[in-house]
């Protein structure tokens, strides 16, 4: 017998069809690509007419910020990158312990109840928009970190770092918690099995075995707090000083572009300055990104 | 026969997941160095019962336990110290869940949780444990290599090896040779024969050849009710003291 022909037609069609999708598959997945690449394309190419003006050394070492000059304009950024690094830097030693601390509590040590309310409790920390985190930095830690700490100011190093790390932790909370979970349960119970207590469980199987997840967790946090702008242009005192103490005011790469592009004459020598500072912020993630698929690839070969 | 003080003793041990109660009021005992093999279909409750005596089966949501496992003697459910119960007793489950660390931590993880810390101990802890069952040879040349990335057969034997690495005083073997070729098996029982002379066996398994081969005792388990528990020629025998036994045995249940 022989089959009806409309199934040959039909089969015809869904290999198209299969053709089809895989194209369009293929095409989100390269768009990816496309999208950095072109985002990068257009911040270098605003920047690049000003890059054979300017003598490098002083512009990434220097802190002498003064591109509105009259008689002597220099756009030294070395404090900000200073900046950035080193708010960037305290908010994560403040957050990747609470973090993953969090982490290991919600998903290994509390059950029912207080893990509902503690993961709500948690995402809606991520939900606050981050010009409300720089008001409660102006107006609240601004005045706290006045009265109790020896601060001159309040605005300063110390209160954007802890802002950031507030503002990273629930990122590092969330992803940190999937991380834990997609440990089978099976380790968990061989593991209690051999008579290790929970934490033995947590420190000698479970870290390691969410390793990866965990990583990805703490430098989605660090991304958070490189690229936050508004609660850093807030909190910092957005003054360029390299900082030699936790209160000292200092001013962030982010923070200077927000604040200067919209005063800047479009293709003017300063505004093309502040796309190539963006372009620094892009090398930055860039650099962290590449040592950490480096780091976990080094995990994965032992 | 006026028989020493029993290893483990449970009485009327009763066991439900939510409403399904899957142990219906158990009692037996077991020997010091006796092998019982504990045979039975599945959903009969044999992987529970395991469960109930390390008390691993609190980990399951729902669970609840009433009556009495007692192990040398003292209440599982009021042991001061449960880590120290469940060093007591090693564990092998059927399908292999190899720890995600090397094939040398896997085996040095229970000794490290129990506090021995000695290098030349812990070595020397291994090498034995990887030798017991059968494994050393393959292995010892790349104890760094991660656990899981042995074969399924490998992983079980590594299980075994763990489960003999905090020298247990009770085994407890659950379907241990479903991953494992028919010679390797024979090697580990001949290991399982040797260990008899201080560690006291619970063998679950499918293969009721297997309990006949070794057990010194067979306890046949259905629906979660002890149907038989006997010297194991009298449960192969062809009178056993309950006509399903015998029909179980020679593959015509049902």
């Amino acid at each position: 017998m022989n089959p009806p022909p409309v199934r040959q037609a039909r089969s015809a069609l869904s290999l198209w069809g299969e053709r089809a999708i895989e194209l369009l598959i293929r095409l989100c997945g390269i768009s990816a690509v496309i999208f950095v690449f072109s985002i990068f394309l257009f911040v270098f190419l605003e920047g690049a007419p000003l890059i054979p003006d300017l003598n490098w050394i002083p512009v990434i070492f220097s802190p002498e910020w003064y591109p509105t000059s009259r008689s002597n304009v220099r756009y030294g950024v070395g404090a900000m990158i200073i900046g950035t690094l080193s708010v960037t830097g305290l908010a994560m030693l403040f957050a990747v312990p609470f973090g993953l601390g969090a982490a290991v509590f919600v998903s290994e040590f509390c059950g029912g109840k207080l893990k509902e309310t503690l993961k709500v409790a948690i995402e809606m920390l991520a939900a606050i928009p981050s010009i409300v985190w720089g008001f409660i930095g102006l107006s609240v830690m601004n005045h706290l970190i006045q009265t109790w700490l020896p601060a001159p100011v309040g605005l300063n190093l110390f209160n954007a770092a802890l802002l950031l790390a507030l503002m990273s932790v629930p990122i590092i909370v969330s992803i940190g918690e999937d991380a834990l979970k997609a440990v089978p349960d099976s380790y968990r119970e061989a593991a209690l099995a051999l008579g290790a207590t929970r934490w033995q469980t947590v420190y000698r199987v479970l870290l390691p075995a969410a390793r990866n997840g965990l990583l990805a967790a703490v430098l989605l946090g660090v991304g958070r707090a490189i690229g936050e702008t508004m609660a850093v242009l807030m909190a910092t005192g957005h003054a360029v000083n390299i900082p030699t103490s936790l209160f000292d005011p200092i001013r962030t790469l982010t923070a200077t572009i927000a604040a200067e592009l919209g005063e800047t004459a479009v293709g003017s020598p300063h505004y093309r300055m502040l796309f190539l500072i963006g372009l620094m912020l892009f090398s930055i993630t860039f650099v962290v990104n590449l040592l950490a698929d480096l780091a976990v690839r080094g995990v994965r070969r032992q | 026969m006026v028989s020493p003080a029993p290893k483990i003793a449970v009485e009327n041990l009763r066991l439900s997941y939510g409403h399904k109660e899957v142990l219906h009021g158990i009692a037996f005992t077991v020997a010091p160095r006796e092998i019982l093999g504990v045979i039975g279909p599945a959903q009969s409750g044999k992987t529970s019962l395991l469960r109930c005596i390390n008390r691993t089966v609190e980990f399951t949501p729902g669970a609840v336990m009433t009556g009495t496992v007692r192990v040398d003697g003292e209440d599982v459910m009021r042991v001061p110290d449960v880590y120290a119960l469940r060093r007591k007793i090693g564990m092998v489950a059927p399908l292999p869940v190899g720890l995600p660390l090397t094939i040398y931590d896997n085996v040095a993880f229970a000794p490290r949780c129990a506090g021995v810390t000695d290098p030349a101990e812990l070595d020397a802890r291994v090498e034995r444990c990887l030798r017991q069952a059968a494994l050393w040879e393959e292995v010892k040349d790349r104890l760094d290599t991660l656990g899981t990335k042995l074969s399924g057969g490998q992983q079980q034997r590594l299980t075994i090896a763990r489960a003999l690495s905090h020298d247990p005083e009770i085994l407890c073997l659950d379907e241990f040779s479903i991953a494992i070729d028919p010679v390797t098996t024979m090697r580990i029982e001949d290991v399982l024969k040797e260990l008899r002379a201080h560690v006291t066996i619970l063998l679950v398994t499918n293969l009721t050849q297997q309990a006949r081969r070794l057990a010194d005792r067979t306890m046949f388990l259905w629906n979660g009710n002890i149907v038989e528990i006997g010297p194991t020629e009298e449960v192969f025998s062809d009178h056993p003291k309950d006509r399903r036994t015998f029909e179980y045995v020679n593959g015509i249940f049902g």
